[in-house]
């Protein structure tokens, strides 16, 4: 009666399989075929990732050994332009003409007009002493004779400082030459140039925001403002590259995790060091924006292999199922047409076998009759006349008896003929009549007088009149109760209905009552009586329907067609 | 004049008692128990109907039938067995049974059918009567 034991055993009975053997089958070929149609996508997918991601340091590296290149060119054309025209200044011009304001002055201002970033002049004679200067500041008469650059002039001919705020209390840079001229007292001229000179050369490189590019000198004192760094004479936190011929590029973490391509070229003009940062973008999220195509590809792949793979795995499993199904269904089918085909051949012939013998014991009984009934009175003729009347009697039971068995015989040949339904129905409830006097199951009938005979098979109409029949027998309790009905449903329908008062059938289980091997009688069915009623009852040309309500009992309707004929004519 | 049958079945204990009980009811009958035996009776006696069995060792009821009705085409079959199908019955009627009766039988259903019988034959003779006086008649130019 469980509902769960009887779709087990249903599955069971499929070709000895457990249900769990489908479910496996589907989950196999899912994985196997989801398998071979993602991985292949998968590596494709990883292997572009990587390539791109190669691609992409490349290119970062590439940007930022740019910027270096183009950057130290410049300062350094930049710087060393300037140094060359104080270097002409110095050697076309002499001392005294120097001297002059009025000349120096002039010098300033075709300085700026040429070149630009001047912002003052001065000449220092060998002694340190500032003689002349123009320029913004009132810096004339002051001595350079301790400082260290003065030293260096002396020394090398030429001085190139970083950028410092000195007395002009502004970032700026000063390129010092030394008057070389033999047999002329030793003078220099010392130009002060603007910082923001530097910093044009770094705009000038339109950096994206990723970038950043500045100039430090040798003890980490930013030279130019930097994005991530700090601004100018700020001492930024940076290891001091060691010094390099041409220029280096790194990439290296920073502390927040961050990547960064990280490279550094010493200008030679200055004692200044050109770094060039650039920040690396999420690589993944760069692949996302750069390959969206390939993943919108990717990804709509993946959901369409997916959808079809189960689409069709589903698909795959639910036609073995049903086909193991229909194979054990037509095996028992045979197993179950061949038993009854035997079991109806034994019955004709036990049938046979008993007639003769019944034969003599009413001939005999008959002579006794006959002769009792003849001869004059004596004393126990009633009696004897009795005696033969109830040995004829039973003769006749057992001849209706073989009769049964012998139409029960006859059921396998399958030939149309014109029946009438309630002989037959009448004749396969006469089976079970001795089981409906043991257990007081009142069959009641419902038969109008003039319901038309059909035309159709004999044998399978008694078969599925005996399913239905059984079925309610073993429906109903003792005492039970089973309507037969039979009615002209409309022209050419006539309707049989069994009706018993049993337990009723759940809505679930009402789901599946014509599905082969759907059993609610546990060890006892074979699941088979009502899917081969069903198909018997198509095979004839009619329907079958049910109506059940769980506690008042189950009816089965079967409908058929018939011709209407004028039964005179 | 009584009615006169021919039993034939190999039961002897079934055809010793019903003919019993038929000449009890006013018949004259004469059994035998086999189809070769009743084709020789048949030779020698005039019978009103034949009551012939289906199932018998040696000749089988069907054959027996046949064997008669050449020898007399005008002869009264009914079919008495208990191996009654409706094959069997189908195939006995085509070959010229009148009847096809299903052990046990009633007696009164029996003998109501071998009445039936005799007065068929009576008047298949009697036709045959007229159709010989008149062939004879013809001949002779009357």
């Amino acid at each position: 009666m469980n509902q769960n034991q009887t779709e087990s055993k249903s599955d069971a009975l499929i070709s000895g399989v457990s249900p769990m053997r489908y479910r496996r089958l589907w989950r196999f070929s899912i994985i196997i075929t989801l398998s071979v149609s993602l991985i292949p996508l998968m590596i494709l997918a990883i292997v572009n990732y990587h390539q791109d991601q190669k691609a992409f340091h490349a290119e970062n590296r590439y940007t930022v050994s740019q910027i270096l290149t183009n950057t130290k060119r410049n300062l350094e054309s930049v710087i060393k332009e300037r140094r060359s025209a104080l270097t002409l200044i110095v050697s076309e011009q002499s001392f005294d003409e120097l001297c002059s304001e009025a000349r120096l002055t002039s010098t300033l201002r075709n300085l700026k007009k040429s070149f630009g970033g001047f912002v003052d002049l001065g000449l220092i004679n060998s002694q340190g002493n500032q003689l002349n200067y123009v320029g913004p500041y009132n810096l004339e008469g002051k001595n350079y004779k301790d400082q260290e650059w003065f030293h260096e002039v002396c020394l090398r001919g030429v001085y190139v400082s970083d950028v410092f705020m000195g007395y002009r209390n502004f970032p700026h840079f000063v390129i010092a030459v030394k008057n070389e001229k033999e047999g002329v007292a030793d003078f220099v001229l010392r130009a002060t140039l603007d910082m923001q000179l530097l910093n044009q050369e770094i705009h000038s490189l339109n950096l994206d925001r990723y970038s950043d590019a500045f100039l430090i000198n040798r003890n980490n004192v930013l030279q130019t403002p930097s994005l991530h760094y700090g601004n100018v004479l700020d001492t930024a936190d940076i290891e001091v590259p060691p010094q390099v011929r041409n220029r280096e590029v790194i990439e290296e973490s920073t502390e927040s995790g961050e990547r960064i391509t990280f490279g550094y070229a010493h200008i030679n003009e200055a004692p200044v060091i050109v770094i060039a940062t650039k920040r690396l973008q999420n690589p993944f999220r760069y692949w996302l924006s750069h390959r969206s195509s390939l993943l919108w590809f990717l990804v709509i792949s993946v959901i369409l292999i997916v959808i079809f793979v189960f689409y069709r795995a589903t698909w795959m499993v639910n036609r073995l199922r049903t086909s193991d199904m229909k194979r054990a269904k037509a095996l028992h089918n045979i197993e179950y047409t061949s038993k009854m085909a035997t079991i109806g051949r034994m019955a004709a012939s036990v049938a046979h076998e008993i007639n003769n013998p019944l034969a003599i014991i009413n001939e005999k009984a008959g002579l006794l009759k006959d002769i009792a009934g003849f001869a004059p009175d004596f004393p126990i003729k009633d009696k004897t006349l009795n005696l033969a009347d109830s040995i004829l009697n039973s003769v006749d039971r057992c001849k209706k008896v073989t009769h049964r068995l012998l139409g029960f015989g006859r059921r396998m040949e399958t030939r149309k003929e014109l029946i009438d339904l309630e002989h037959l129905m009448k004749e396969v409830v006469g089976f079970l009549g001795k089981e409906a006097e043991h257990r007081n199951i009142e069959v009641q009938y419902n038969i109008p007088k003039d319901v038309p005979t059909v035309e159709n098979d004999r044998g399978q109409l008694q078969q599925i009149f005996l399913n239905l029949v059984n079925n309610a027998f073993a429906a109903v309790p003792d005492w039970g109760k089973i309507e037969i009905s039979i009615e002209e449903y409309n022209d050419n329908t006539i309707a049989v209905t069994v009706k018993d008062n049993g337990s009723g059938i759940s809505k679930d289980n009402l789901k599946h009552i014509f599905e082969p091997f759907y059993s609610t009688k546990g060890e006892f069915g074979t699941g088979l009586g009502l899917s081969i009623t069903h198909d018997l009852v198509s095979k004839l040309g009619g329907k079958i329907a049910v109506d059940s309500k769980l506690g008042e009992g189950t009816s089965f309707s079967i409908t058929l067609p018939f011709e209407k004929t004028d039964i005179l004519g | 004049m009584a009615i006169r049958v021919l039993l034939v079945d190999d039961e002897e204990d079934f055809t010793e008692v019903l003919s019993e009980r038929m000449m009890t009811r006013g018949l004259e009958v004469d059994t035998v128990d086999n189809g070769t035996d009743g084709i020789e009776m048949i030779k020698k006696k005039w019978y009103d109907a034949i009551v012939l069995d289906l199932a018998m060792p040696g000749m089988d009821g069907i054959e027996t039938l046949r064997e008669m009705l050449k020898e007399n085409p005008d002869l009264q079959v009914i079919l008495l067995t208990g191996r009654a199908t409706i094959q069997k019955s189908v195939e006995a009627v085509k070959e010229g049974a009148v009847e096809f009766l299903e052990k046990p039988v009633d007696i009164e259903t029996l003998i109501s059918m071998i009445t039936e019988a005799q007065k068929k034959k009576a008047s298949l003779f009697e036709k045959r009567m007229e159709e010989s006086v008149a062939g004879v008649m013809k001949k002779k130019g009357w």
